[in-house]
């Protein structure tokens, strides 16, 4: 079967402990994450967590339905990528040397990110776009060296009139 | 009424309709044990010799009723005690609430003494866990907590108490008993399609587990099986749910299942599936299992759906409901080929067990029909794990449902004699404990527990000094290599033990004395124990090699001398 990656919304109730019964359960089921972020959401009782993952149809199933057998788990539902706006946000800290500058500044412009810190000798780059772009850019400036980087995963929203919340709960 | 939090958790655990709990009494639930002794004339507490027959004890209760079992232990080890209990209750969907103390909130998180984070520890052994804060929130979780345990596929519930929750005071109002949720009705559609998969099977098969005992659908089981002329299996946990006398049911499939039941189910172009999940030890060779057929896959639990086998229809939803509503729906059919193949595979079933089942010794099956003679068809027959409670699986006759009480999932040894104690309490009826010499060694302290409760536990020990089970395999796959596993060396003493306890036992050697002195035994009040000598070299048999399929089917020994 094809392995595809994909994106699972989560809403869970907002209580301490509740990330590591989602993250329990996938590490118990052997179903590995690529990235993981929890937020706040429109209502305070509710925290949303955002999986990025890989994997088959049959595993994406079988995760979803073990999901939602957890107590405090609201809601989950896959972002169907043609349906979803997906991003993710890194902040990446290159050397700042005048051989290299022009090159990261035009790299800066070509992918619409900015500069949020310039010190003499590194500078630090906001990027925000779907994760794809952000490996583009990591794969464009890595030659002139990456001293840091963090990058938050993925959050992923749908388009149009589909809400993820407690009223459409399971 | 202002009580403290102890007086509420014991006030709740009334309010839900406890009879009983199982447990052991520590530094950090001194308070609860003061509410109970308050209230002794409205709940009774078992005490047991550990905190893991406590758990065994509830579990065993809530098998042999359906009720949800309660156990209490104190924070750190008593806590971690209970850890094998409720995993065991995990793995067979059991209703179980665990009730644990813990250090006060002003200690948590400082390694103080006897802190344990066993919301932490059992988190993926429970179906939820709660670490009680506040004492505003203490009732409604322990109902909660219950609501959980016995609603849904069931399964335990841990709720962890601080001290000074237990201290505090607060307003408690009686509430009623919690509701038990049911899953869905399943969609008209979804019947339909099986409606119309069992309309062109020539070879239907009707496979059952523990989550049609938990439905209680004996009934419709047997109704959909006359209906559409289908011999019925089940997997270990589904046990007891069908006469065994009835001549539609073959018996356990499986690893160490019936003959006729397994390679019906490997011949069978259809297997209906209602609540059970497709065990490794039920299916064999995954890629193997089931290649003629379709299956239809009944189920309570959604996530079971295609979980360890691909089915081609899965319907998840409230299972009773969904028989009742399936039946009515279907055609009267007759497959007397498929039914003349059935008994013929019954005839060569009976022929094997006749070839390997020997005459002039005690062997298993000699020993359970005797036992059997003694027993009601209501009787709790609870077993320990290994080859005895493969025979016991194989060759008691079981006639109502959740007489049956054994460790599935996990395969607990240690489960029987605690869980033993649980069915007699809950049903107080003479209840049989089948064990072996390895399991009944591991947790043979709640003979104690016994006594103290007069339970009327008959215990029969299959004493062939050796671990059988694993013997059996070493035997087979691994050239003779008894790594560890031949008890030859201890010299305990069972009968002698029993009366250190203070309870009666017996001795079986030959099979002219078997008769008698089991029918003794039987006629004893209280506990009694039998330590019966059986040869160490009994096979379970027949027997599926771990992750073989139909094909690899062992039904005689080879080496046999």
């Amino acid at each position: 079967m094809n392995e595809e990656r994909y994106v699972i919304a989560i809403l869970v109730d907002n209580q301490p402990g509740i990330l590591t019964r989602v993250a329990s359960m996938f590490n118990r089921r052997g179903f590995n994450i690529d990235s993981l972020t929890v937020s706040a959401t429109e209502d305070s009782k509710y925290s949303r967590i955002t999986i990025s993952l890989t994997g088959d149809e049959s595993v994406r199933s079988q995760i979803v339905r073990q999901l939602r057998k957890l107590y405090n788990v609201k809601e989950v539902k896959v972002m169907e990528r043609d349906k979803s706006v997906y991003r993710e946000l890194a902040l990446i800290k290159l050397r700042n040397c005048p051989e290299t500058r022009q090159e990261v500044l035009s790299a800066v412009d070509i992918f619409r990110s900015k500069i949020v810190d310039f010190s003499p000798n590194t500078l630090c780059v906001e990027i925000t776009g779907e994760t794809s772009k952000i490996e583009a850019f990591i794969a464009l400036v890595e030659p002139l060296g990456i001293l840091e980087m963090c990058r938050t995963g993925v959050v992923a929203i749908e388009r149009g009139c589909s809400y993820l919340n407690s009223e459409t709960s399971l | 009424m202002i009580l403290t939090g102890a007086d509420i958790v014991v006030e709740t655990l009334i309010e839900q309709g406890v009879k009983t709990v199982f447990g052991y009494p520590g530094g950090q639930v001194i308070n609860l044990y003061d509410a109970l002794y308050t209230r002794s004339g409205r709940i009774e507490h078992v005490l047991t010799a550990h905190e893991q027959g406590a758990a065994h004890a509830a579990d065993g209760y809530a098998r042999a009723t359906g009720e949800v079992g309660v156990c209490i232990a104190t924070s750190g080890p008593g806590a971690t005690n209970l850890v094998t209990g409720i995993a065991t209750a995990m793995l067979d969907s059991v209703p179980l609430v665990a009730i644990t103390g813990n250090v006060p909130n002003s200690l948590i998180g400082k390694d103080s003494f006897q802190e344990v984070d066993i919301t932490g520890v059992t988190l993926p052994i429970t179906k939820h866990n709660f670490l009680v804060k506040s004492i505003d929130k203490l009732a409604d979780t322990i109902r909660e907590a219950f609501a959980i345990a016995k609603s849904g596929r069931p399964g335990p519930v841990l709720v962890d108490i601080p001290k000074d929750v237990q201290v505090a005071t607060f307003p408690y109002e009686p509430s009623l008993v919690v509701e038990k949720k049911l899953p869905k009705p399943a969609k008209h559609d979804k019947l339909k399609a099986a409606v119309q998969m069992i309309a062109e099977s020539q070879k239907p098969y009707i496979y059952f587990g523990g989550g049609a005992v938990s439905a209680d659908i004996s009934e419709e089981i047997i109704a959909l099986a006359d209906k559409i002329d289908a011999p019925i299996g089940c997997t270990m946990m589904g046990l007891s749910l069908i006469p065994v006398k009835n001549p539609r049911f073959l018996g356990m499939e499986g690893m160490h299942g019936h003959y006729a039941s397994s390679v019906g189910q490997d011949e069978a172009d259809l297997i209906i599936t209602i609540g059970a999940r497709f065990s490794d030890r039920a299916t064999g060779n995954v890629a193997k299992y089931a290649r003629r057929a379709k299956i239809i896959h009944i189920d309570g639990d959604r996530a079971e759906l295609n979980k360890n086998i691909n089915v081609d229809l899965g319907i998840s939803c409230n299972i009773k409901n969904a028989l009742q509503r399936l039946i009515p729906l279907i055609g009267e059919t007759k497959h007397p080929e498929w039914m003349a193949r059935i008994e013929e595979l019954k005839k060569e079933e009976h022929e094997q067990f006749e070839r390997v089942t020997a005459k002039d010794r005690i062997t298993p099956y000699a020993l359970i029909q005797e036992v059997a003679k003694h027993t009601n068809p209501d009787t709790p027959i609870v077993t320990d794990v290994g080859q005895h409670q493969m025979w016991v699986a194989q060759y008691y006759p079981f006639e109502v449902p959740r007489t049956f009480i054994s460790s599935g999932g996990l395969g607990t040894m240690g489960f029987g004699l605690g869980a033993a104690i649980g069915a007699a309490k809950a049903t107080g009826k003479k209840t049989v404990l089948f064990t072996g010499d390895g399991s009944f060694g591991m947790n043979l302290n709640e003979l104690a527990t016994a006594v103290t409760e007069n339970s009327p536990v008959v215990i029969i020990i299959m004493n062939n000094k050796v671990l059988g089970m694993v013997r059996q395999w070493q035997t087979l796959f691994f050239q003779k290599h008894y790594s560890n596993t031949d008890l030859h060396t201890r010299k305990t003493d069972f009968v002698k033990l029993a009366d250190a306890f203070g309870m009666k036992g017996y001795r079986v050697n030959e099979l002219s004395e078997m008769e008698s002195v089991i029918s003794q035994a039987f006629n004893e009040n209280g506990p009694v124990l039998v330590d019966v000598a059986i040869f160490e070299d009994e096979f379970v048999l027949p027997m599926l090699p771990p992750g073989g399929s139909i094909e690899e089917i062992i039904t005689e020994r080879s080496d046999q001398s």
